[in-house]
């Protein structure tokens, strides 16, 4: 039997919504399938499943909020019969077990304390939503204490709450606001940062980027973007103590660089999903994946790989007109590069004195991974692969 | 095309990518990517849209003419002639 739970979709998410599941009960399922969709506090995510196998079993209702971990449904494994499997008891309302990614810091933020969660079934947790009454307010006269939808019912009469006027649908961009406020304030309580950067020439890359869109038709010229992407991720082959996780008091290298791309919501907010495998991987595969990409991010339909495993993240702030940014570093990752705008500037080479475009690089590191002069290393290996962009 | 139909489906085409735009506030005569929250890749998918809708062709080189909507409904009148 194999058990499917809810995967960590990030260091700023610690529970998710089930808002629906793509599977029934006797569906094969292979990996990598999606097989449920739920909502976080960033975005509805299609949750894929990393096991094959035959549903048994769906644990949680569509509506229902459980912490990362919680088993969500079960699968038989090849050659595992429903008649002589064993049924899983319901997992609600579970302890909130540890997620592995979590750091141990990480629980000294606020949370309500398990023995507090509410029993309450997930029509009457809606109907609650709905009239704008506070859960833990109502008194439950169900079993075991559980609210029941008369209860919510009572309550919403009680305080007099107008339904179509004070319905109180959660406020989106507050709760991501809240939960990048967590994952950057344990990165910045927990991770050593230390920040270096070094102007890059960017002529050779700017005329190859125009030589090369000159041929081709809108819709598959190349961003700027994407060659610093795979010029990152090339850098960090020579570099792994850039590319990976810190966790359980140690670090742990990536085989592959899954670059997140730090990606701005227009209604507010921030999401780092990964481009996986950056380094294999052509600029014109690049250029497709980041424009699906940032389409489904805004969207707001990212897969829970995408938001599960960046080794790393990249972030661009120069079009917004800053000459460069300094990160803050998204854990359990230990390392953050960022690119500035890209200026004409003057700029002195064998003696003489020319203008050039040119972009500042940055890298925000985790002390307790690599040094500065490792770091150092790094950054001017990423500007010398600028240099050849054809090679990129 | 008439202007005003022009002036409209660049407008649509603006607000597929950035939908906070109010028509009302764009001005024609600033740069565009300075009053809408632009960055490359939307204006990559800004002129995809126009491309597609309007079928020009709009080379790289190009880019450098269109910086407010004014610049960006002259040049797509020229190229619709």
């Amino acid at each position: 039997m194999i058990e499917f739970k809810l995967p960590s979709l990030g260091a700023d998410m610690d529970e998710g919504k089930l808002l629906e599941w793509k599977v029934r009960p006797g569906d094969t399922v292979k990996k990598g399938q999606v097989v449920a969709i739920v909502d976080t506090s960033k975005a509805a995510v299609d949750v894929e499943s990393w096991s094959e196998g035959t549903v048994f079993e769906l644990l949680i209702e569509p509506g229902e909020t459980i912490p990362v971990g919680t088993v969500m449904a079960t699968l038989l494994e090849a050659g595992e019969r429903p008649e002589t499997a064993q049924r899983t008891p319901r997992p609600a309302p579970a302890p909130k077990p540890a997620a592995p990614t979590v750091a141990p810091a990480a629980t000294a933020r606020p949370t309500p304390a398990v023995a507090g969660r509410r029993r309450i079934s997930p029509a009457a947790r809606k109907h609650a939503e709905e009239l704008g009454v506070d859960i833990e307010t109502i008194a439950g006269t169900g079993p075991e204490g559980a609210v029941t939808l008369a209860d919510v019912e009572q309550a919403a009469a009680a305080a007099k709450v107008s339904p179509a006027k004070t319905a109180a649908a959660p406020d989106k961009a507050a709760e991501m606001r809240k939960a990048i406020a967590a994952a950057m304030s344990r990165s910045k309580r927990e991770i050593p940062h230390y920040y270096l950067s070094e102007p890059v020439p960017m002529r050779r890359a700017t005329e190859w980027l125009a030589k090369a869109n000159e041929g081709r038709p809108i819709t598959s010229r190349l961003l700027m973007a994407v060659l610093q992407l795979k010029a990152v991720a090339l850098a960090l082959r020579k570099f792994p103590e850039m590319n990976g996780f810190f966790r359980d008091g140690a670090f742990q290298p990536a085989a592959s660089a899954h670059i997140g791309v730090a990606i701005s919501l227009r209604q507010g907010g921030l999401i780092a999903p990964a481009i996986h495998d950056v380094g294999e991987k052509t600029l014109e595969q690049l250029m497709l994946d980041l424009t699906d990409l940032v389409k489904r991010a805004r969207a707001g339909s990212l897969r829970s790989s995408e938001m599960s495993d960046p080794t790393i993240t990249v972030t661009n702030l120069g079009e917004q007109g800053v000459a460069a940014v300094y990160g803050v570093i998204y854990p359990p990752q230990v390392a953050l590069v960022g690119f500035g705008r890209i200026v004409e500037q003057p700029w002195a080479e064998n003696g003489a004195l020319t203008v050039v475009p040119v972009v500042t690089a940055s890298l925000a590191a985790d002390h307790r991974v690599s040094d500065g002069h490792r770091g150092a290393l790094f950054l001017a290996a990423l500007r010398d692969l600028l240099q050849q962009p054809e090679n990129l | 095309m008439e202007e005003k139909e022009l002036r409209a489906v660049v407008v649509a085409t603006l607000k597929a990518i950035a939908p906070e735009v109010e028509e009302g506030d764009l001005r024609p005569d600033r740069p565009l990517r300075n009053q809408v929250d632009l960055d490359s890749m939307d204006w990559l998918n800004f002129l995809i849209g126009l491309h597609e809708k309007l079928k020009v062709d709009i080379p790289e080189a190009d880019y450098a003419k269109l910086v407010t909507l004014g610049d960006v409904l002259d040049y797509l009148k020229a190229k619709l002639k």
